[in-house]
């Protein structure tokens, strides 16, 4: 067996790959199970705003094949495009629960800016990518839809290089640049979410700073032993 | 190809509600009441085994 090398490696992917390792080691990144506050219907919606998404895309993607007229003329593309639409639906009723949910648990607590800050950029990003399918259907309903919201745009100086009436302009942002811009911001939101740890109940952070302002470094007793620590396996 | 009918009448205009400035669709409506709902439901609803987990925790067993 060779001895382990003294000298750091220059390579890039050594690099990445032990700065990956550190910042999530892999029982963090697919742990065994989750503390027990997260047995609450109310954790549900994130991973219920994910499932919706994996529905919208894969949906999505078989549209994309066949071509944005196809749901017009074909029972089979209606179908998919209403299991599309119903996705979005989903999507955003899940995330909107979710988001609630995590407003009012103050879940930015205990270093968990970024997750909080993915998932909000999340949702306004989200916005786009549904007004431009809503503008991509190639119907009257886009055409209502399209011809209202320019207006608006425009009041705001954004119509010039965002213009909701070029229809190849919109089907691009729709079905590549910001399902790309949402599917990245989910995957650092869980990825973060899997670094900082589920945000525990008020009751239990009250607890751990009581535990923290009598810990031997001050002159308290000792810490719980692990047992008790909040982190506690489900 | 013929497509079904829609199962209510769509063939009117929109019902609102109105409020000020504040200018909504019922079905919009409609949506926001039940997120509502499911938002206090989750928050209110036991979860199926959260009372059998915390139970075996506080006892020292793992589930």
């Amino acid at each position: 067996m060779s001895a382990p090398p003294t000298n750091p490696s220059k390579s890039w992917t050594v690099k990445v790959r032990e700065k990956g390792v550190e910042a999530l080691p892999p029982e963090r990144l697919l742990p065994d199970g989750q503390p027990t506050y997260v047995a609450s219907w109310i954790y549900v919606f994130g991973v219920a705003s994910i499932a919706s998404l994996i529905v919208i895309i894969g949906s999505g993607c078989i549209l994309a094949l066949k071509g944005p007229a196809w749901w017009h003329f074909t029972g089979v593309g209606h179908f998919f495009n209403s299991i599309h639409m119903w996705s979005v639906e989903l999507f955003f009723f899940a995330m909107v629960v979710h988001l609630w949910g995590k407003y009012w648990m103050a879940s930015w607590r205990g270093g968990r800016g970024r997750v909080w800050v993915t998932g909000a950029i999340t949702f306004l990003v989200a916005v786009p990518a549904a007004l431009t399918g809503y503008v991509s259907q190639q119907n009257f309903d886009a055409q209502w839809i399209s011809t209202q919201a320019k207006d608006g745009l425009n009041s705001v100086g954004v119509g010039a290089f965002f213009n909701v009436t070029n229809f190849g302009q919109m089907y691009s942002y729709h079905i590549l640049l910001l399902p790309i811009a949402v599917v990245g911001l989910v995957s650092a939101h869980v990825l973060l979410v899997r670094r900082n740890g589920v945000v525990p109940p008020f009751e239990i952070d009250t607890k751990k700073a009581a535990i923290a302002a009598t810990s031997p470094d001050r002159g308290g007793p000792p810490p719980p032993p692990p047992s008790t620590a909040t982190g506690a396996q489900s | 190809m013929s497509m079904a009918a829609a199962i209510v009448n769509l063939n009117h205009p929109a019902h609102t509600v109105d409020w000020g400035f504040i200018h909504l669709s019922v079905a919009n409506v409609v949506v926001i009441g039940l997120m509502f709902v499911v938002f206090f439901a989750a928050i209110l609803l036991p979860f199926p085994g959260a009372a059998e987990r915390a139970a075996a925790r506080r006892g020292g067993g793992a589930s």
